[in-house]
């Protein structure tokens, strides 16, 4: 037993870590393993979408997605959807980052749960609530419900952005303007603003990602309406349609991918900034 | 607020915004009455919160004590703690179980893959490296959740690459002894709970990594180093010092992995034998019977099991880790 350990420990404690090494690296090889296959699928020659090894490769199923109306409808839908709830997340986000950076105030604690609470809920809470008060209300689902959903999870996104930012901006940069002879909306503008120009971004790319690619909440606020994410999940009781689900499947993590990688570098740069502290 | 800045307000209209006189005494106030300032700001907010989501919150869950007239398909408001009550049958009692335990599982799954990923980046892994994993492992995490479950279908498919690889290494014999085991076997890979586990847990490792190497991160090296010049194993130093001071992250990622697993009723449809998990049963109940009441009471299994949760992961340190 003892010497059992011993051997364990020597092979875990291989020159610099190589065990570990060994296993991060297949951790996130197993990450990526299934988008890889999507990509390769959709080009494979076979129409069956998901047999290998892959015969042939192909661009037909590119072109003939590209004529299917209710694909490029989907993606149109989504597009809008995400824009409008972005822009909302995006203000209201921003004031509840301004608002919670701010002395305590009664409540705020709560205040802070109350923003969590659509992401740390199950989306099918989230969803089923606001299908029952949309229906109470007699408003059908569409283009609004979506994006009444879809903005009040992507809220926080903005805020968590923000507020990091705000709180590594130091008081004397306010005080300065102020001092110079600025007054609140002067130093607001020309001063506050331009600080978090790039985390208002980063959280709005996010959130708009997080918009275009949300299922679970949309399966109940789009009433007949058919985000891509929902087309998507239609395409999977259509096996032999797989051809052209891969390729849309393709298509919607190129959509999202530089986006992510953009609102990264965003805020890294942003806070990593030397005089910020 | 003090003195000072109020003399330097009320100095402003020297200077040369004399004419915008509006927006002067509008400065001023802002600066002045913050309490007014702090009310502006989270009104529109409190409202869309207050409102949309509380409001919907709340009528959902006010119907879960009303009655569901099962021969004329609708609600009354006649209140009843029936629902409730029916919670408790076996067959609903199996349903609430079996979704907790692939929650548990899908837990420990992803801590197990995740904390070598999340140790690697925070303190082996250069600037370079580290925004290399940071990325891969970003991008896995934003990637549509419909894409990465239909990819799996498409993997764990008769025919398809894991069976290939299997045949080609000689493995399908091993596979089919794993399927034959009770629980987590099936009649395929895709029919099995061994695939479910998989592919929940593939979808939620990324919200392990983040946190377990935020938490690491924050865990000076030299402390590692000096547990080992003390003369303490790696494994040794692995249980008293790493995990430790990592276990807050571990619980901040369980909150999601719990959460999510709790909630989904996407991927128990695609993968997996049949037996309803939480969510598809509140699915079927408000969708096709419209029993909204019933529905409603069964989302209070999730959000009470997760407000459990949230108060014991604020114990452990959890919210520190976030």
């Amino acid at each position: 037993m003892r010497s059992d350990q011993h051997g364990l420990l020597r092979l875990l404690h291989l020159p610099k870590g190589l065990v570990l090494r060994l296993s991060a690296y297949t951790g996130l090889a197993f990450l990526h393993l299934p988008l890889v296959f999507i990509a390769l699928y959709a080009f494979n020659d076979n129409s069956a979408g998901y047999s290998f090894p892959i015969t042939g490769l192909t661009l037909r199923w590119v072109s003939l997605a590209w004529e299917r109306d209710e694909i490029r409808a989907a993606i149109g839908l989504s597009l809008s959807v995400a824009a409008m709830a972005t822009f909302i997340a995006m203000v209201l986000g921003t004031l509840t980052a301004a608002a919670l950076n701010r002395d305590r105030f009664f409540g705020k604690n709560a205040f802070t749960t109350l923003l969590i609470l659509p992401i740390a809920l199950p989306g099918i809470v989230t969803g089923i609530a606001l299908l029952s008060a949309f229906k109470l209300m007699d408003v059908t689902p569409g283009y609004w419900t979506i994006v009444i959903g879809h903005a009040t999870f992507c809220v926080v996104i903005v805020h968590n952005n923000v507020v990091a930012r705000l709180r590594r901006l130091p008081a004397r940069l306010w005080e300065a303007s102020m001092d110079l002879g600025a007054d609140t909306l002067t130093t607001l503008r020309h001063i506050i603003l331009p600080q978090l120009g790039t985390a208002l971004l980063a959280g709005g790319i996010l959130a708009f990602a997080l918009s275009v690619d949300e299922l679970i909440v949309t399966t109940f606020t789009a009433g007949s309406d058919k985000t891509l994410p929902i087309w998507l999940m239609g395409q999977l009781s259509r096996p032999r349609d797989a051809a052209i689900t891969n390729v849309v499947a393709l298509a919607v993590m190129l959509l999202t991918a530089p986006l992510i990688i953009l609102a990264w570098r965003l805020t890294r740069d942003g806070d990593a900034k030397p005089n910020t502290r | 607020m003090t003195e000072a800045s109020a003399m330097a307000s009320t100095a402003l209209p020297a200077l040369p915004t004399l004419n915008h006189n509006w927006r002067n005494s509008l400065s001023t106030l802002l600066y002045q009455r913050r309490t007014l300032t702090l009310f502006l700001l989270l009104l529109p907010p409190l409202l869309w919160f207050g409102v949309v989501y509380i409001g919907s919150l709340f009528t959902l869950l006010s119907q879960s004590i009303f009655t569901f007239d099962e021969m004329a398909m609708s609600v009354s408001a006649e209140l009843t703690t029936d629902n409730f009550v029916s919670l408790l049958n076996p067959a609903n009692y199996d349903i609430v179980l079996r979704t907790l335990g692939m929650a548990v599982a899908v837990t420990l799954g992803t801590v197990a893959i995740g904390f070598p990923v999340a140790y690697y980046m925070a303190h082996y892994a250069g600037p370079r490296e580290k925004g290399f994993f940071f990325v891969g492992v970003m991008l896995p995490m934003w990637a549509s959740y419909i894409v990465k479950a239909y990819a799996w279908t498409v993997l764990l498919a008769q025919g398809g690459v894991i069976y290939w690889v299997l045949r080609q290494l000689g493995l399908l014999p091993v596979l089919e002894a794993v399927l034959r085991l009770p629980v987590i076997g099936g009649d395929t890979l895709a029919t099995s709970n061994l695939g479910r586990f998989l592919v929940l847990t593939y979808i939620w490792l990324p919200f392990m990594i983040l946190p377990i190497q935020a938490a690491i991160e924050r865990v000076p090296a030299n402390l590692l180093l000096a547990s080992a010049d003390l003369g303490a194993h790696p494994f040794k130093t692995f249980t008293s010092v790493l995990w430790p001071l990592a276990f807050p992250g571990v619980v901040a990622g369980s909150i999601f992995t719990f959460s999510l697993t709790l909630g989904d009723y996407i991927i128990p449809q695609l993968v997996g034998p049949s037996g309803l998990y939480i969510g598809n049963m509140v699915y079927t109940l408000q969708g096709t019977i419209g029993n909204i009441p019933m529905a409603a009471a069964f989302t209070c299994v999730p959000i009470v099991l997760i407000t459990l949760y949230l108060a014991l992961a604020r114990r452990l340190g959890a919210f520190n880790a976030l």
